[in-house]
């Protein structure tokens, strides 16, 4: 990162300040859709080309680098193509990609415009969760607008391109999140994970070849195309650049949507927020949701990229960082992310949906005071069987609020057995009613 | 097959809609999630008839209707209030107080000292001031925690007085502002809109998104006159990768 870069960097939340920055007037006098000109003038495999250069990486968990994605998808191959916009945003803590749809919606539109010129795609759908009204309703509008500005539609701009996008509303299923289950869901089936592979690029919806993209990943396209790879390599890390949405919640001064560089860390993050609430001490939080492994207090300098992340036991997944002071109890709160899991499992494999069942009980049992210390090694003996077993990656997330909240406070689960002991002597089996 | 009573439910004018969705998609069983939320439109939850009618428009069994329509939360099983409370109690909002919300709520809206349970219906489903209760996991505003929503417009920032304050308003038949979203209708009408009509509420789409939070880093970097670096003036793109 160059010494210039400002700890704030707005790329994508820029125009979110401005009068209706939802509507195609706003949009057009900030410099909408002119990436959309420009991309034009290129040959679509010098658009994959370019989001290679850029090393752009998905905003939506996984960091799979997306020009990639994109140069996987067969060409010549005589099927459709198809984009999927990823917008169903349910991993808890997450709450960005709603907030951006909302405020700059027609980044998006125009976003999804030259990725599927890029990846020769003629019909695009954004499945939004169902829960988000609002956003789907701008969505809505942004995609009216820009069919009648000639931007949607047919020969688009006198480019021979055509394109036509449909606005999706989920129906609350965090599973639908996962790319395969999304597709499933999107035609018209319950949410369940497909087996990989095939991958979506050569078979995805319809069996056709599909790139599935989160909604951030493709809002950052249009800036792509007009500041060129370069220019987006100014921000982040070597090997994780761009700005990135920091979304900050719980007992900080200032929660909020917090645009930065990839790399941030969060003690510079909770210096721009005003530091904790009411200054009591930080004692664990979700670098990227309640599926990477949590952090504590000595977690603050780690750069938040996906190496850093990575390099310091957990993954930097949606950058929602969820802040808990001291005031609250470890086993409580993974025990309520547990029943989320449990609530969310959609029941296809077996070590997912029976595992999941199994923990909820036993820490339930344990908050409740009615836990042995035994129980610590039924959990993470359960986590082992659950973790790169299932079939989906809800599984490995479900066990990462666990086994990380042992790692680092296995005391605090202790003295929860400690006072049962103390009180009754009684060893309970879990689901003993 | 559509009984007389479907018929009669869903006529013309929601059969036109179910056509017009199908039109939307290149495969038309993808129009089966939306068609779901026009039923619940009509009836205020999935009923028996509500999937025979997307079973006709799909030329599919009403098996395969009910097998999707109980895999997700948002189709109801039974008829809904006037309007759907659904109270964050995920992680987070919990511990900033959306399980003390939760049970307030319970409470409130029990009868003869029993608390009403989760999808629970406080007075007669579709009247006026009927409420249906639920507790949601994250709702992807985290940031505004602890949220509530009803028929899925955001109440931000919530607390136990302030929540009960609101619900019985909806009891009195009153409909506060929602703080992101559109003036509040009823879960009916919302349901229309999920399946992607907005039939004369076209202004819904201007109501408030933005809270304070949403904007706080932007706001920040906007008063330091910090910037991402500047766009040069021109890029060129790559040259054409070779063909292998
Ligand atoms: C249980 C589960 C839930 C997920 N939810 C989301 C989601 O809400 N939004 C999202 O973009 N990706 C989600 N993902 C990740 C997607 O499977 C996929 O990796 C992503 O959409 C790819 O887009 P990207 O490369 O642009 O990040 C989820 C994955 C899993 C396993
Ligand atoms: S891991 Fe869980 S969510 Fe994924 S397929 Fe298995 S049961 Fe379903
Ligand atoms: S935890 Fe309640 S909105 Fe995320």
């Amino acid at each position: 990162m160059s010494n210039d870069v400002k700890p704030l960097t707005p790329v994508l939340t820029k125009r979110w300040l401005s009068p209706r920055s939802w509507t195609i007037r706003t949009y057009e006098q900030l410099e909408g859709y002119t990436a959309l000109r420009k991309a034009f003038e290129a040959h679509p495999d010098q658009l994959i080309q370019l989001c290679k250069d850029s090393g752009l990486r998905g905003r939506g968990g996984a960091g799979f680098p997306t020009g990639m994605k994109w140069g996987f998808i067969p060409q010549g191959d005589g099927k459709p193509h198809y984009l999927v916009i990823n917008a169903d945003e349910g991993e808890p803590g997450t709450c960005k990609d709603i907030p951006l749809m909302m405020a700059d919606p027609h980044s998006l539109v125009e976003g999804i415009i030259i990725t599927s010129y890029a990846i020769r795609a003629n019909f695009a759908a954004v499945y939004v969760r169902g829960e988000a009204l609002h956003c789907i309703r701008r969505m809505q509008a942004a995609v009216r607008e820009a069919y009648e500005a000639g931007y949607l539609g047919k020969d688009i701009l006198g480019s021979g391109f055509d394109l036509d996008v449909v606005i999706h509303a989920g129906a609350g299923a965090y599973i639908c999140g996962e790319e395969t289950a999304l597709l499933d869901s999107l035609e018209g089936l319950r949410g369940q994970p497909r087996l990989k592979p095939p991958f979506p690029a050569t078979s995805g919806l319809y069996e056709s070849p599909t790139v599935v993209n989160n909604v951030e990943t493709i809002a950052s396209v249009p800036f792509i195309v007009n500041g060129g790879s370069d220019w987006f390599r100014t921000m982040g890390r070597d090997r994780s650049p761009g700005p990135k949405i920091y979304s900050l919640s719980g007992h900080v001064t200032n929660p909020g949507q917090y645009e930065a560089p990839m790399g941030t860390t969060l003690r510079e993050l909770l210096e721009l927020a005003g530091g904790m609430k009411d200054g009591i001490p930080l004692k664990f939080w979700t670098p990227g949701g309640s599926s990477t492994p949590l952090f504590t207090a000595e977690h603050m300098d780690v750069p938040l990229d996906f190496e850093g992340a990575a390099e310091a036991g957990s993954m930097l997944g949606t950058t929602a960082l969820q802040l808990f002071n001291e005031t609250v109890s470890v086993p409580w709160a993974v025990m309520k992310w547990t029943e989320f899991y449990k609530h969310e499992s959609c029941g296809k494999c077996t070590p997912c949906r029976e595992g999941t069942y199994w923990l909820v009980q036993i820490l339930q049992r344990m908050v409740r005071g009615e836990g042995t210390a035994s129980d610590i090694d039924t959990l993470l003996d359960i986590c082992d069987n659950v973790l790169g077993r299932s079939f989906c990656a809800l599984g490995d997330g479900a066990v990462s609020p666990i086994t990380s909240g042992i790692q680092y406070f296995k005391d605090e689960f202790l003295a929860l057995c400690d006072t049962n002991a103390a009180s009754t002597g009684k060893h309970a089996l879990a689901g003993a009613h | 097959m559509t009984s007389d009573l479907s018929d009669e439910l869903f006529g013309s004018d929601i059969a036109d809609k179910a056509k017009a969705i199908i039109a939307r998609y290149p495969r038309a069983r993808s129009a089966l999630l939306p068609m779901l939320h026009l039923v619940q439109s009509v009836e205020g939850y999935v009923s028996v008839d509500g999937i025979a009618f997307c079973a006709d428009q799909l030329d599919l069994t009403t098996a395969e209707v009910s097998a999707v329509a109980t895999f997700y939360t948002m189709y109801k099983r039974k008829p809904c209030g006037e309007h759907l409370v659904s109270v964050c109690t995920n992680t987070l909002c919990a511990a900033l107080g959306g399980d003390a919300i939760y049970d307030g709520l319970r409470k409130h809206l029990g009868r003869d000292g029993k608390a009403l349970g989760h999808e629970q219906t406080s007075g007669e489903p579709g009247e006026p001031g009927s409420i249906t209760l639920e507790h949601a996991e994250c709702l992807a505003a985290c940031d505004l925690a602890p949220v509530l929503q009803v028929n899925y417009e955001f109440y931000d920032n919530q607390t136990p007085e302030s929540a009960l304050d609101l619900v019985k308003q909806l009891q009195a038949g009153k409909k506060p502002d929602p703080t992101r979203g559109a003036p509040l209708t009823d879960f009916r009408q919302v349901e229309l809109q999920l399946a992607g009509f907005l039939d004369g509420r076209e202004s819904d789409v201007d109501g408030p998104s933005a809270a304070p939070e949403t904007l706080r880093g932007a706001k920040i970097a906007h008063e330091k006159g910090w910037t991402a670096p500047t766009m040069p003036d021109s890029v060129s793109f790559p040259a054409l990768p070779e063909k292998k």
